[in-house]
């Protein structure tokens, strides 16, 4: 759990870092947003005067709710100890309690601002969720499990092969996290112009430590999708449980490999697509619906099933 | 015939599916020709590869055909017609993408249940190359109906065809007279077709095929 | 005394209750005594009930005939595991809607128009579900019907509701005509409507699916099954709000286990082509309702439509249970039926939870338009609070009850690849995804209605003066909310004292859950699958806690109140916050286009012309006019021909009596 904590915003630094190597700027240095985090926590909290409860205690809630599902997806290691908690379908229902409080927390100040923005992000949603499911079914239906270790043990032994369906759920499932993590092309994470915001927009409010707790949960969040994606389709090297440290150490450095490769990724499909109008959103989500169906689907004209 | 070749098979088979819905989703002429020629190009590894495991060597002729064929010739000439026809914008839709997306989908259901229920006897690569042969097919058909535009309704065709191909390789045995003449009826109908293109474009200003039936209804009447 | 003779006694008493009611309709105090006599009866009978349902007497309970009804035949009354579960759900929903009329029935303006009729429904419902034969079932049924439609007739001075109470008369009594039917085909030859005789006769296909399909159109239409649910979101939100409360959590759980009675029950093995219509109305109907519920703008409409979605979640498992029990795979089906009851129970508590929820803020603004609300949160504390509780929990959310039922229907659907037939194979994934969709969408409408009611700065003055709700509301609600949690925490407890009823049903069981490590809950074994509510619960609350411990310990704890950033622009009105409309709109331009027939215009004035600009919107209910006006029209037509045989003379009366005579002799002359 701890691991994820530390990791995340340096993956964020490092995406923003390579993002911007490949514009031909400097970019800020790997620590930024740890030092980012800093700052925002030692700063007065400016609260708009609507504000509820309920507008204090979802910084806390969103950050607690993202952080227990990162710490539940196997990351250098199968086998961990409370995997059994929850599986990838409470996963996504957990990412999807976190966005509902930050969506009714966007609603809270009154302002069109946090209303248009709380309002996009539930139709993305709408659309992702399913998205997210269907490709967990597929996973789930190749697997006979939706225990993400039990998953990641299928995906390790050579049983599975070459799948048409398993690139398709990866697709849909790469589609996805783009759109829930708010990237380019359905969102930019770095806008500053209130109407091409959607995520941005419903937390416009928010200042101080509520900041830093909520970019704290979204870099978690950047994190535990590209964690998910590697435990899932990079399964190689992970280390199974009872099999001595050195294969731990192996697991941990294959680990943070997959990271690099997924934010170099990223980095380079951000730089190299732009940003879409909202409307065009839904196809691009709608087509991650069908891919994700279209994988259930082929499953069946395949060999085991 | 072990893991690995059967995997093979299906992923280029299932691939051509995908194709087909990356060409429903297009909705522009020139993407649509670029999606055509990668669906002929993946038609083309996927009846090699079928040439290989089955020691086939007449199969690499219809390998090489498509290639040459469906993947370079006609994309290439269709490019130059779109040009010289200037409608290189957008093509009309009949019906939005999210629904032709879903009646894209139920047909392959559709096309996947009558298959495994018919074949339930035959060998695995045979079943579900003539599955993936069969959405192939209907999404074909589906580009046709969905579109308005002359030009990708022939693209719809040639999809269409490309389906039949897969089936006939998968099903083993088919000579390749059949094959050959299969694939220079197509041609030559490709170039009816385009004179055709032509001589509509010269007449009404448009390949639009409404102008077809608004002159249909006009003489009748 | 059994407890079947318990809970009939507990009837009877309501019976009674509710012709004191009549009696002493005048007197100022009668809120008070009707409702609390109401809470106590339907807190006995539920304390009776809980306790059969959790003792589970292996024994098959015998049935208590009273002389009562046909006299050939009996009144039959039985209480098994199925009965006792439903009549849980029941008496609890009634007891809590008693308590809460306590506080809410005392803004009633008109009380004898109400009083009466509650008890008497709680009776009707409760008969329902005891009864062991097709006449006191249909009987019970007609009463329930009748006295809900009298309870929608309550404030019978408004236009829209003596519209809504006359649909829902119609489509009650097509539904009891349909039932009437099932029955009759059900009793065949044998002619015998006791429940136990009908178990034995076996049918043959043609008559076993006409019955399944006159059930489809009898309890649906009670239940809100798209195409039949056109009545629900206009009946439900006529009534008082406990009433809608009662309405929509727990009499839609009657029709529910009148289709599980008769279907699971009394029916014999089921095709597995059943499962495919069962499968596609359940899809269909939780998308159509949801959907519907999002386009919505008045706040007890809205839940109504989120009823028919979870009417459709729960019609979804039961077509997944009979998909597996045709193919003898016991431990599936028990899976999807114990995810559906479930499901009954779960949403009987967030649908009360809401629609008391709903009722406070009617009684604290006069408004259920959420445009005209806003602000609440600040004004109703504690009523805000559970509803947030409820709308998280019916969005499907964990760490409450929602999620553990659509998890389970998830981990049935996940079951399918197993099933041999490959429409169904292939088809049930497709209704999986149909689910998920609805899911998603269920939290972005639950988004919208707390968040366009609750939050946010008040649009009216009412909602500006409003008060928080007296403490027997509140206390309703807290029960509920409580309950949501509880059941979602420790789903196991809930799932072992379900098993009776799958047991008798398909005759398997889920695993047993409370001698899993942890409190966990396994569908099917832990190797599969498992979820644990209460780690779950606790590792949210402990790092939320921990995060917040910290951040206020060792870094900055200043706060400052300043205004809302505008944009360099003051918004000075309040009515420039996102509405209702506003919020579905991009929901409304993904989905509506086609199913709606979504057109917006939006009407500016020239430049420099004071006048507003104007914005309008059209929405089309195509289920309404593509099959109800087209009835409706033919009815009328039909009518319109027939109105001349008002004006015949007596001599044509007589000849067209006659002549009726004749044929009908003629055709018992052929017929035999």
């Amino acid at each position: 759990m701890a691991l994820v904590l530390l990791l995340a915003p340096l993956l964020t630094g490092f995406v923003r870092k390579i993002k911007a190597r490949l514009l031909r700027r400097q970019g800020p240095p790997l620590i930024q947003p740890y030092r980012d985090l800093l700052r925002l926590l030692r700063k007065e909290v400016v609260l708009a005067e609507n504000a509820s409860w309920l507008f204090r205690i979802t910084p806390y809630l969103v950050f607690a709710v993202i952080w227990v599902a990162a710490s539940l997806i196997p990351t250098f290691a199968t086998g961990l100890v409370f995997s059994w908690t929850a599986d990838l379908i409470a996963i996504v229902a957990l990412l999807g309690s976190a966005r509902f409080f930050l969506a009714l927390a966007g609603m809270d100040a009154g302002t069109s601002f946090g209303g248009i923005g709380s309002s996009r992000e539930v139709m993305i949603a709408t659309l992702a969720e399913p998205a997210m499911l269907l490709t967990i079914f597929t996973l789930a239906l190749v697997a006979g499990s939706t225990q993400l270790s039990t998953i990641a043990a299928v995906m390790i032994s050579s049983h599975v092969g070459l799948r048409v369906s398993l690139g398709m759920a990866l697709i849909a499932l790469i589609m996805v996290a783009i759109a829930e993590n708010a990237r380019i092309p359905v969102d930019n994470p770095a806008t500053h112009l209130e109407l091409t915001m959607v995520h941005e927009a419903m937390v416009l409010e928010y200042s101080g430590r509520h900041l830093a707790m909520i970019e704290f949960a979204a870099y978690l969040k950047l994190l535990l999708y590209i964690s998910l994606i590697a435990c899932i389709f990079l399964p190689w090297q992970l280390a199974l449980p009872g099999t001595g440290a050195p294969a731990y150490i192996l697991g941990v450095v294959a680990y943070l490999a997959k990271l690099v490769i997924g934010a170099v990724l990223l980095a380079l499909f951000e730089t190299a697509s732009a940003k879409m109008r909202v409307f065009r959103v839904p196809e691009f989500l709608g087509a991650a619906l069908m891919l994700g169906m279209l994988a259930t689907l082929l499953l069946f004209v395949s060999r085991s099933l | 015939m072990n893991g690995l070749t059967f995997d093979i098979a299906h992923l280029l088979a299932g691939g051509l599916v995908l194709v087909s819905f990356m060409m429903l989703y297009q909705d522009r002429l020139y993407s649509l020709l670029n999606m055509f020629a990668l669906h002929s190009l993946v038609l083309t590894l996927s009846v090699a590869w079928q040439a290989y495991v089955q020691q086939a060597p007449h199969l690499y002729v219809t390998a090489t055909i498509a290639l040459v064929f469906k993947a370079i010739i006609i994309p290439v000439a269709l490019h130059r017609m779109i040009r010289r026809l200037g409608i290189h914008r957008e093509i009309e839709t009949v019906v939005g993408i999210g629904p032709t997306m879903f009646a894209g989908m139920a047909l392959v259901a559709l096309s996947m249940v009558v298959m495994l229920r018919v074949t339930q006897a035959a060998d695995p690569l045979a079943r579900e190359d003539l599955a993936f042969a069969l959405s192939v097919v209907l999404l074909g058909l589906l580009v046709m109906v969905t579109r308005r535009n002359a030009v990708s309704q022939i693209v719809g065709f040639m999809s269409l065809e490309n389906g039949l191909v897969l089936a006939a390789t998968g099903a083993k045995g088919m000579p390749l007279v059949v094959e050959i003449s299969v694939a220079f009826s197509i041609l030559i109908a490709f170039i009816v077709i385009g004179v055709f293109l032509f001589r509509i474009r010269e007449r009404f200003d448009t390949v639009d095929v409404r102008a077809l039936d608004d002159f249909k209804g006009k003489r009748r009447r | 005394m059994t407890p079947v003779a318990l809970v009939l006694w507990c009837i009877a008493v309501l019976l009674g209750v509710s012709i004191l009611a009549v009696m002493m309709a005048r007197w100022s105090r009668a809120t008070a005594v009707i409702y609390g006599a109401s809470f106590c009866v339907s807190a006995v009978a539920f304390v009776t009930v809980l306790l059969q349902l959790t003792a589970a007497s292996a024994s098959a309970p015998l049935p208590l005939v009273l002389p009562l009804g046909l006299p050939w035949l009996g009144a039959h009354f039985r209480l098994d595991a199925l009965a006792a579960f439903f009549l849980v759900v029941i008496n609890l929903g009634g007891a809590a809607a008693s308590f809460y009329g306590l506080g809410y029935g005392r803004h009633e303006t008109a009380p004898q128009r109400l009083l009466p009729f509650f008890p008497a429904f709680l009776a009707g419902m409760n008969l329902v579900i005891l009864a062991a034969d097709a006449f006191t079932f249909l009987l019970s049924w007609e009463f329930m019907s009748l006295v809900s439609w009298a309870l929608v007739m309550t404030h019978h001075r408004e236009r829209d509701t003596r519209m809504a109470a006359y649909i829902y008369l119609v489509m009650a009594s097509f539904g009891t005509m349909a039932l009437l039917l099932a029955f009759g085909l059900l009793a065949g030859a044998s002619g015998s409507y006791d429940f136990a005789t009908m178990r034995m006769a076996t049918h043959t296909p043609a008559v076993a699916a006409f019955v399944l399909t006159l059930m489809l159109i009898g309890a649906g239409s009670k239940a809100g099954l798209v195409p039949l649910h056109v009545w629900l979101p206009l009946a439900h939100p006529a009534a008082p709000s406990h009433v809608s409360a009662l309405m929509s959590g727990v009499m839609t759980k009657v029709a529910i286990y009148g289709f599980i009675r008769v279907v699971f029950d009394l029916l014999g093995e089921p095709a597995w082509w059943w499962s495919m219509v069962v499968l596609t109305l359940g899809g269909v109907t939780a998308v159509v309702g949801i959907l519907n519920a999002l386009m919505e703008q008045d706040l007890k409409r809205l839940l109504a439509y989120s009823t028919i979605e979870n009417i459709g979640i729960i019609f979804v498992s039961l077509g997944l249970a009979l998909a597996f029990e045709a193919n003898a795979m016991t431990w599936a089906a028990a899976l999807a039926l114990a995810a559906a009851l479930f499901h009954v129970l779960n949403h009987s508590f967030f649908k009360s939870l809401l629609f008391f929820g709903a009722g406070a803020i009617l009684t604290a603004t006069g408004e259920r338009d959420m445009d005209k609300l806003g602000g609440l949160i600040h004004r109703m504390p504690f009523t805000s609070f559970a509803f947030l509780v409820g709308s998280v929990a019916i969005s499907a959310l964990p760490p409450f009850n929602g999620f553990v039922s659509e998890w389970l229907v998830f981990q049935a659907i996940l079951q399918s690849p197993n099933l041999p037939q490959w429409g169904l194979k292939i088809m049930v994934p497709a209704v999986g995804g149909l689910l998920a969709l609805s899911a998603a969408l269920a939290a972005a409408c639950f988004v919208k209605a707390f968040g366009v009611a609750f939050l946010g700065r008040p649009r009216t003055l009412a909602a500006q003066l409003a008060q928080e709700v007296d403490r027997f509301s509140l206390t309703a609600m807290f029960v509920f909310a409580t309950l949501c949690l509880f059941a979602g925490v420790l789903p196991g407890i809930v799932i072992d004292a379900l098993a009776p009823v799958t047991f008798t049903l398909v005759g398997d069981r889920m695993p047993v859950q409370t001698s899993v490590p942890w409190l966990s809950i396994v569908p099917i074994t832990e190797s599969r699958s498992s979820y644990n509510g209460l780690l779950v619960f606790v590792f949210i609350a402990l790092s939320a806690s921990l995060a917040a411990y910290i951040v206020h310990r060792f870094a900055s704890r200043s706060l400052r109140r300043a205004p809302a950033w505008d944009c360099g622009f003051p918004e000075a009105s309040p009515q420039t916050q996102y509405t209702s409309g506003s919020f579905a709109q991009p929901v409304r331009r993904v989905f509506g286009t086609h199913l709606f027939r979504a057109r917006e215009s939006v009407e500016m004035p020239a430049p420099g012309d004071p006048e507003p600009a104007r914005f309008t919107l059209d929405l089309r209910d195509l289920i309404w006019e593509g099959l109800y006006e087209p009835i409706a029209g033919a009815v009328w037509f039909t009518a319109e021909r027939l109105n001349h045989l008002q004006f015949l003379t007596i001599r044509r009366y007589l000849s067209l009596v006659f002549l009726a005579l004749v044929f009908l002799l003629l055709v018992l002359a052929l017929w035999s």
